[in-house]
């Protein structure tokens, strides 16, 4: 029986990696000659034919962008909500929650035409706006600053520091493991990101990868072209997996981390 | 003294969360109300300027044979995903999660899905239900079966991308049951071992229930994705062929970008924000508050 349940484990371990594998073969299978032989041909030809370089670095851009911004406001937002009382508490706390109800998502169309309003259409700055809060980032570094003795605030009061100070120096470094799990959550998030960022940009300059992988593959519509398009794929995945099998363990705790509240 | 530290308490309070505020405000909440209000208008390239209407653009929406499939189909959808992914986590996590060689790597390979973004999920799977070129069809050919277009025929175009999104998803709710398993008291497990209990009776009368909040918790989460995540449909169908694989997102991006119905993509929106509201409210009151946010 055991056996039975130790083979079952490892078929289907196969078959998960299998679309992985098969993306590398046909990334490095040269398609002009019968049968199988590496090349990297499909690689350079990939990234001759798009501004790859120019997805990445908007990518970049884009993702440390975001995470930068949101440091900022989940950490004033999170210490407020763990630590301080004020008029109104109760129902903006609700309001906080309504963007854990509905995900950013669902609203591209009122959220678009914002956007246009603003005049920054087809700017990095339009992809990154809506994300510059992370409700979900909020309530997990509330939960963590909840957990940090009070008695170490009031320690830091005494030796005079004023609440941005406190935040930094103790809030701050005591929250690292949380703020190492939201950045992980954020920027593998963002990295993935293609509906929004398709919709508001308009020239490559803007484009991060996923996008560009999109309009790339759409250009090149036929069977014959299909070992470049798997080659422009690993592009964009390529990054996230050396880093999550480098960090696995990291990846994975972050991960569990987000899901036990 | 005190009423002026409150009073500083209170500035500092919104001082702290303005920069958050204007964001949610901006993004979430004015959005919200914006589209509740343009559901009753006409907002098309044939208006100037917005019509009120009343409730024409749910009464047409609700008559669009377009809409009604995308409806279905994101039920058909959620049901096809939902519980599988939600189930089939379960069962990874339960064999990831014993002492046995290789449990490590298979670990690794159940949950890259979720590291690596929809969109190349899409790609990849493209090249396996491609015709011709496509990997399942090189396989059926080599039994000699004859060949299958999965992505191109209205019965199969669904199913092909629920089975990638499972792919897709299991493993994120693996590592949901993980962490979930690893927190069970080793010592029920052996008092139940030594009572005699066999393991199917262990798994459903002590591990099981264990797991009961993890399971809804997954449920509200493969819930939201089911009807938040299309990209997949961009790279993959364009929710065809004949509006097969059409679901609730996809219909409001075409509306919007594709046909500049405005108000149509507004009730199309609301529509999708009272199913959020209803999940949310399904999972305040009908769960224990130890799992929710607060």
């Amino acid at each position: 029986m055991n056996r039975v349940i130790n083979l079952s484990t490892h078929v289907l371990a196969i078959l998960w990696a299998l679309p992985l594998f098969g993306i590398i073969y046909m990334a490095f299978k040269d398609t002009k000659v019968e049968g199988f032989s590496v090349t990297i041909h499909n690689f350079i030809e990939a990234w001759n034919s798009a501004p790859f370089a120019q997805y990445y670095l908007n990518t970049f851009i884009i993702v440390i962008g975001i995470l930068a911004v949101q440091l900022v406001t989940i950490t004033l937002a999170a210490y407020v909500f763990a630590r301080m009382n004020f008029v109104g508490q109760g129902i903006v706390f609700l309001l906080y929650l309504v963007q854990i109800m509905i995900p950013i998502e669902l609203l591209i169309f009122p959220n678009s035409s914002t956007i246009a309003q603003l005049g920054i259409y087809d700017t990095k700055l339009a992809i990154m706006i809506p994300y510059f809060i992370s409700a979900f980032g909020i309530f997990l570094l509330r939960q963590t600053f909840k957990g940090i003795p009070y008695e170490l605030e009031e320690a830091a009061k005494m030796e005079g520091c004023n609440r941005i100070q406190t935040i930094w120096h103790v809030y701050v470094p005591l929250a690292k493991p949380t703020y190492i799990a939201f950045g992980l959550i954020s920027v593998s998030g963002q990295w993935s990101n293609f509906l929004w960022p398709l919709i508001i940009t308009d020239s490559d300059s803007n484009r991060p990868l996923t996008v560009g992988l999109a309009m790339f593959a759409k250009a090149s519509d036929s069977g014959a072209q299909w070992g470049v398009v798997a080659a422009a794929t690993l592009f964009v995945i390529l990054p996230l997996l050396l880093a999550f099998f480098l960090f696995q363990r990291q990846f994975i705790s972050s991960f569990m981390h987000s899901g036990i509240k | 003294m005190r009423i002026s530290e409150r009073m500083k308490e209170n500035v500092t309070s919104w001082l702290f969360l303005l920069p958050s505020l204007i964001f949610l405000i901006m993004f979430t909440l004015y959005p919200m109300i914006k589209t509740a209000y343009l559901s009753f208008f006409q907002s098309d390239l044939s208006t100037d300027k917005p019509i009120f209407i009343g409730l024409k653009n749910f009464k047409m929406m609700m008559e669009d044979e377009v809409f009604r499939k995308a409806f279905i189909n994101n039920i058909w959808f959620a049901i096809g995903t939902i519980p599988t992914s939600v189930a089939l986590g379960m069962v990874l996590a339960i064999l990831v999660n014993r002492k046995i060689k290789g449990s490590a790597l298979a670990r690794t390979f159940f949950f890259y899905p979720v590291v690596i973004p929809m969109v190349s999920a899409a790609f990849i799977w493209l090249f396996f239900y491609t015709p011709e070129y496509g990997m399942i069809n090189k396989l059926l050919t080599l039994f000699g079966a004859g060949e299958l277009n999965l992505l191109g025929n209205s019965s199969t175009v669904l199913i092909a991308i629920i089975v990638m999104v499972i792919w897709k998803e299991a493993g994120f709710f693996m590592i949901f049951y993980l962490a979930a398993l690893q927190n069970i008291p080793k010592d029920l497990i052996e008092a139940s071992h030594i009572d005699g209990a066999s393991k199917w009776i262990q798994f459903r009368k002590i591990v099981f229930p264990l797991l009961m909040p993890t399971t809804i918790f997954s449920f509200v989460i493969a819930t939201t994705n089911a009807f938040k995540t299309i990209d997949q449909l961009v790279v993959m169908t364009q929710g065809g062929p004949n509006n097969a694989s059409n679901l609730l997102l996809y219909y409001i991006y075409e509306s919007t970008f594709r046909f500049m119905d405005y108000g149509k993509a507004a009730a199309a929106t609301i529509v999708v924000l009272v199913i959020m509201v209803v999940i949310a409210a399904i999972q305040f009151f009908g769960t224990d508050r130890k799992i929710h946010y607060s």
